[in-house]
């Protein structure tokens, strides 16, 4: 912590005043991971806020040129390790453009039950965590990972692992679903509304979250597109673009689904899509457990080890948890892509942070950072 | 009324926590050190070494074709081919490793190594509690610490060994039977040109 005075053409209309600099993180608890914001602060109100990352960075990407097209594959699940599956899904979705494989449509239907499913986990994670930066310590956090917990379960009895699931295959996806699975998520989809009810009941309406909320970190909707915002961030200021609906990819043409909008691009508005985008993912999760047909689940000519694509680059894009995620990738027509670079949803969101935060109090601009949806391996990568 | 949500909430609150006692939905964690949940089938941690029969040496299913030291992610299997050959299950001569290193410390879990063995000679294993004081010693595993018996498969991951065992018997049994077929055949045709 330090105390300077700025040069007063660049201070605030009161010039003798002292500005008082901040740095908050990396180590703060409240910064969802290792992200460091530098605030200036005039009393309370923040002047200037600078957002510095890349304490998590770990090249992922050059390591990507180095590896064979297989080999990235987990290392996807780092980069946001919280929804590691949407993550698999648009870099498998990538390279099957690279070398034209098909997904089968049982594939396609696992791959939509597992990503709808991510994204119920990532949601209600990020209320959980949202209140926690508001001051609601445990509670909310904790019921939202008990819920989370019971996904986990599910990730895990299919693909080994609870969060690194290392799933999704260029081609298809690595095993089929074990018997009875299809049960168990039936049974969690048909439950979970109920879980939202309860937690909407002990926050929707509570005064103190529509106080510390309502009508803090506005952001505009000519902001937010000019920014590239994307994902429930961008749904907020009420602006109509869903990947999923844009795109139809994969199957995703297939269900019926509403996109819920915000008005006034505020915390709360960010808080209340994602709660509704959680009840519109139930619906898809239910058609989608209904449609699945049998049949294989990776396309026969895919293959993992050695696998070349012709020249040529491709993007691949979903609609992640958080925005959305692309994948660009070049090939030489070697084993290793000549060039891998991601489009992360959280670091292009993150760009607008200090916009929203100008003129709100040091308290708010935590609640703003949490609203936006951020994790660090994403980020910094 | 102002308020009347927060009494709302609490009332959420004071259901889950009831709720606790008697809900098996509210309450899913258990006591861990006492308590252990069984790991699912699936679940996977660190690779092991199948081998068959007793002798665990001997009967390593590894032909050391170091397919898995290639395609392995971080790099963490370090190989090296062994000059004496054995025979394997079905009778053919196949390499084995002399070295078979696997640094459990840089190891992610990932299973790639799994999927790409032509042998279903490596497999993941479900052991967890694997901290150790000793950083650079006890996390470097051989493949006398990684050799597990093909019995020990076969109970954790029941569905998929059961599979992998089935096609071996009947590797095995065509190729007995090719073997006895070759065995039969020179005497048939009893020209030199046949017995090449």
């Amino acid at each position: 912590m330090s105390a300077s005075t700025l040069p007063s053409e660049l201070a605030e209309p009161a010039s003798d005043h002292q500005l008082l600099e901040v740095s908050l993180g990396p180590q703060h608890p409240s910064t969802h991971g290792v992200f460091r914001m530098d605030v200036s602060l005039d009393g309370e109100m923040v002047v200037k806020l600078k957002p510095v990352f890349g304490y998590l960075h770990r090249n992922h990407e050059k390591i990507a040129e180095k590896c064979s097209y297989l080999g990235s594959i987990p290392y996807t699940d780092r980069l946001d390790y919280i929804c590691s599956l949407t993550n698999n899904w648009a870099y498998a979705m990538t390279v099957e453009k690279l070398a034209g494989l098909v997904a089968p449509e049982r594939a396609e239907y696992i791959r939509v039950i597992l990503s709808e499913l991510t994204r119920l986990i990532n949601h209600s994670a990020l209320a959980g965590f949202l209140l926690q930066d508001m001051g609601a310590l445990g509670t909310p956090l904790m019921y939202a990972f008990r819920e989370r917990e019971k996904i986990l379960d599910l990730f895990e009895s299919l693909t080994g692992a609870r969060m690194m699931c290392n799933y999704m295959r260029f081609g298809g996806c690595r095993c089929d679903l074990p018997p009875g699975w299809i049960e168990q998520t039936r049974s969690l989809v048909a439950n979970f509304p109920s879980f939202l009810d309860e937690f909407e009941a002990l926050l929707t309406g509570n005064e103190i979250l529509q106080a510390r909320t309502e009508g803090v970190g506005v952001l505009t909707p000519q902001l937010a597109v000019n920014a590239g915002v994307t994902g429930p961030m961008l749904r907020a200021t009420g602006v109509n673009y869903d990947i999923r609906k844009v795109d139809a990819y994969g199957v995703y043409g297939r269900f019926s689904f509403r996109v819920p909008l915000g008005e006034r691009g505020d915390v709360f508005d960010r808080y209340m899509i994602r709660i509704l985008e959680m009840r519109e993912s139930l619906k898809i999760l239910e058609q989608a457990l209904r449609d699945i047909p049998a049949g294989p689940i990776i396309d026969p000519k895919a293959k993992l080890r050695n696998l070349r694509p012709k020249p040529g680059e491709a993007y691949g894009r979903i609609e992640g948890p958080k925005g959305e995620l692309g994948f660009y990738l070049i090939s030489d027509g070697g084993p290793n892509p000549y060039r891998y670079r991601i489009r992360p949803p959280s670091l292009i969101n993150l760009t607008i942070l200090e916009d929203m935060c100008l003129g709100q109090t040091i308290a708010d601009a935590v609640v703003i950072l949490g609203s936006v949806d951020i994790v660090l391996g994403e980020v910094d990568r | 009324m102002n308020g009347f949500g927060i009494i709302k909430g609490m009332i959420e609150t004071a259901r889950n926590f009831v709720g606790s006692y008697h809900d098996a939905q509210r309450l899913t964690t258990v006591q861990y050190p006492e308590q252990k949940l069984p790991p699912v089938e699936n679940a996977r941690t660190i690779p092991f070494l199948v081998f068959d029969g007793d002798d665990a040496m001997a009967g390593l299913r590894c032909t050391a074709c170091v397919i898995c030291e290639k395609e392995c992610p971080p790099q963490c299997i370090y190989i090296v081919k062994d000059q004496v050959k054995k025979p394997d299950y079905v009778g053919k001569m196949q390499m084995q490793p002399k070295v078979f290193d696997i640094d459990i410390s840089v190891c992610m879990s990932c299973g790639i190594c799994v999927e790409v063995c032509p042998f279903d000679a490596i497999k993941m294993d479900q052991v967890f509690e694997l901290s150790t004081g000793d950083r650079f010693g006890k996390l470097l595993l051989d493949k006398h610490q990684l050799a597990k018996p093909n019995d020990y498969f076969v109970k954790i991951h029941k569905t998929e060994a059961s599979e992998i065992d089935v096609r071996r018997e009947e590797d095995k049994r065509k190729a007995e039977a090719a073997a006895a077929a070759k065995a039969a055949a020179p005497k048939s045709p009893a020209t030199p040109g046949a017995a090449k």
